[in-house]
């Protein structure tokens, strides 16, 4: 596993940059938006992106549950803070690309709305796991976590009826996909997910670090003799 | 061994009468209940025809923070003495102590919505032009999701810093869906507008599943260290 | 170390390389350690020995963090929980209730409906059932008395005190002290820690000896000051 570290941010770096040029110089204009739209692909694949984080958490958080392997617990975290920052570029994105083309900075269209509501709840895990006292914080984020995931399908719908009674703009609207943007995002995706991978594996072997520090200290004072 | 149910009832009875004695929380809620539909009339002009259309919005945000004072102290009585520590080691179930909290919980949050909903009514000069019966769903559904998540967010923030804080901190982002659905449905009977029945059926949904959702993990919670 | 174990005794608790751990902190180190029926074991040591954590354990209220406990048999103390009875300084009283209706509340728990049951346990404390004061109102004798009350309400086999002693009036000691003795006649294992082992001097069956975390003796009798065990190196086996 170690090997595949610096491969990775090796293939990473020069698929970034590909996805950039591509997205910028290489993609047609849109129609109507002109050059503004081409945040499209920062926007759509850095969603797409924190929604894999967060499955990964929603699944490492069920694992911990069940077996309380603090490898897991450690990867649930990770996962969150990496799935977080994507889910603040969707969110900053979002009304930077609104402001120009619609005039307005948001919408409350149903992505946008849920991804943050989305946000909210990682946000709130994030605090969670840093104000917990005791060793049990990983057995409260996760079920958090648990409870996050159950209540994004009732966000979506709630939303969903929401915007069929008030429709608003929506961002990223539908209508069809040119096929050569279609392309440039799913190119756009890999590297997010690359980058994200090489985030999410540094921050997991830190938090194992940090584990394997206490566990050592811990065990050396075992060993202390006893103080009079 | 005694059924989860009795134990339940017990606990209930257990809380209401010492609720009862003390009269200590329901005060100082009902006072804060009338204080927030004060400065919500303040902030948001009742005479306004606009404000039939936000009432629902109004009345639920406003019986979103008095829930959360009173659930602030759901389990303040158990920690007091470590009364907690009682509980876990006896052969009770966590979930019937779960179910008396959160009963409890909702007929107090159901007390101060009966007595902020008529401040309302004459604040605002409230007439639903909806089908006004399916306001007793929509109250009952609506009070349950606030409180079932709640409660058990309250047993978590017991183990943080901050405790007051973290509780609506845990509990805001995970109710968004039934605020939205309450707040809907509230101004759907209330205009008469739309059909609130979409509103009602997903609420019955998010208090199914995270009614399920408390009762699976609130064992785990409760004997956290 | 070997004890007069009668045969067909088996031991009532079994703990087996426990360690628990709190972040960096190793409260327990490898206990190991059997207890037997109808005994009244005195758990002593320094504050930060472990005494309080190992109790937590016993009764289910912490997981070690590696290492097996069983207690009548059963591997998990937190299924044993009918047997167990579990006091600590605070009094896990509500303030608000006298003590009959605390204990005729934490009887339904139980499973008991039986509302005599509660006043006569309240009687064997050396307290009135009729007393209908709050909790909150009463002495710290008469507090821990009523605390022991409710850990005895259920005639649990196993009884785990935690600092019974502290802050009591002379009286109420000795009443607790001979009632414990006849809790333990009756059958029931008791523990209890305490930083006041001569208190239970006269009655106790064993003395338990903790230190940084470790069983470092058990002794039958409670030596001088000038004798207390000292412990000479990390290597330290329980001696005889």
């Amino acid at each position: 596993m170690k090997k595949a570290f610096p491969i990775l941010a090796v293939l990473t770096l020069p698929l970034l940059g590909y996805a950039f040029y591509e997205a910028m110089f290489v993609a047609p204009a849109d129609q109507m938006q002109g050059e503004v739209y081409r945040i499209i692909y920062y926007h759509v694949p850095s969603a797409w992106t924190a929604f894999v984080f967060f499955f990964i958490n929603f699944v490492a958080s069920i694992v911990y549950l069940i077996r309380r392997n603090p490898k897991a617990d450690a990867v649930a975290v990770a996962a969150a803070e990496v799935g977080v920052v994507f889910c603040t570029v969707v969110l900053v994105t979002g009304p930077l690309w609104a402001r120009p083309v619609w005039g307005i900075w948001w919408t409350w269209d149903i992505r946008l709305t849920s991804t943050l509501v989305l946000w909210l709840i990682y946000v709130s895990y994030l605090i969670l796991r840093r104000f917990s006292q005791g060793d049990q914080m990983p057995v409260l984020a996760s079920a958090l976590a648990v409870f996050g995931t159950l209540d994004m399908p009732l966000v979506y719908f709630s939303i969903w009826f929401f915007r069929t009674q008030h429709p608003q703009p929506v961002i990223g609207g539908g209508g069809s996909i040119d096929p050569r943007m279609l392309h440039v995002w799913l190119l756009n995706w890999a590297a997010f997910l690359c980058y994200g991978m090489l985030i999410f594996w540094a921050c997991y072997h830190l938090e194992n670090l940090k584990r394997e520090l206490e566990e050592t200290q811990s065990l050396e004072s075992m060993l202390e003799a006893p103080r009079f | 061994m005694s059924s989860p149910a009795s134990i339940t009832r017990a606990t209930l009875a257990k809380d209401i009468r010492l609720e009862w004695r003390s009269k200590d929380a329901i005060n100082s809620m009902l006072f804060f209940a009338l204080l927030v539909v004060v400065i919500f009339s303040f902030s948001f002009d009742p005479i306004a025809e606009e404000s039939r259309h936000i009432a629902g919005g109004l009345i639920w945000v406003a019986f979103l923070f008095a829930a959360v004072v009173a659930l602030n102290q759901t389990w303040a009585r158990e920690l007091r003495n470590s009364v907690l520590d009682a509980y876990r080691v006896s052969p009770a179930p966590p979930n019937a102590l779960f179910l008396a909290k959160a009963l409890g919980n909702f007929i107090f949050v159901c007390v101060l919505e009966a007595l902020m909903a008529p401040l309302f009514t004459v604040f605002y000069n409230l007439r639903p032009l909806g089908p006004a019966w399916q306001l007793i769903p929509v109250a009952i559904l609506g009070t349950w999701a606030l409180v079932v998540n709640g409660t058990f967010f309250a047993a978590m923030s017991i183990h943080t810093r901050s405790r007051e804080v973290m509780l609506p901190l845990l509990l805001f982002p995970i109710t968004i869906p039934a605020l939205l659905a309450m707040v809907q449905a509230t101004n759907a009977i209330l205009t008469g507008q739309d059909p609130a029945r979409f509103w009602i059926v997903l609420l019955l949904t998010y208090d199914v599943v995270f009614t399920i959702a408390c009762l699976l993990l609130f064992e785990t919670v409760m004997y956290a260290e | 170390m070997n004890y007069p174990q009668a045969p067909g005794f088996p031991a009532v608790v079994v703990v087996s390389d426990i360690v628990k751990r709190f972040g960096r902190f190793a409260a327990l180190r490898n206990v190991t350690a059997e207890f037997l029926p109808r005994r009244l074991y005195v758990v002593v040591g320094d504050n930060g020995a472990g005494k309080t954590t190992l109790l937590r354990i016993l009764a289910g209220l912490a997981r070690p963090t590696s290492g097996t406990v069983s207690l009548l048999g059963v591997s998990d103390p937190r299924a044993a929980g009918r047997e167990i009875g579990y006091m600590a300084h605070p009094s896990l009283l509500y303030d608000e209730m006298s003590g009959m209706e605390n204990l005729q509340y934490f009887a339904r728990l139980y499973g008991i409906e039986d509302d005599e049951c509660c006043a006569r346990v309240i009687r064997r404390v050396g307290l009135d059932p009729s007393l209908t004061r709050p909790v909150g109102q009463y002495s710290q004798g008469m507090r821990q008395r009523m605390s022991l009350a409710r850990a005895l309400l259920h005639d649990p086999k196993i009884l785990l005190l935690d600092e019974p002693f502290s802050n009591v009036d002379g009286r109420s000691t000795v009443e607790m002290v001979r009632l414990l003795a006849a809790v333990r006649d009756a059958g029931t294992t008791v523990f209890a820690v305490t930083h006041q082992p001569s208190l239970l001097q006269a009655s106790a069956d064993e003395f338990v000896w903790m230190e940084s975390g470790r069983i470092v003796d058990r002794t039958r009798e409670l030596p001088s000051l000038l004798d207390a065990p000292q412990c000479e190196d990390p290597g330290f086996e329980e001696g005889p």
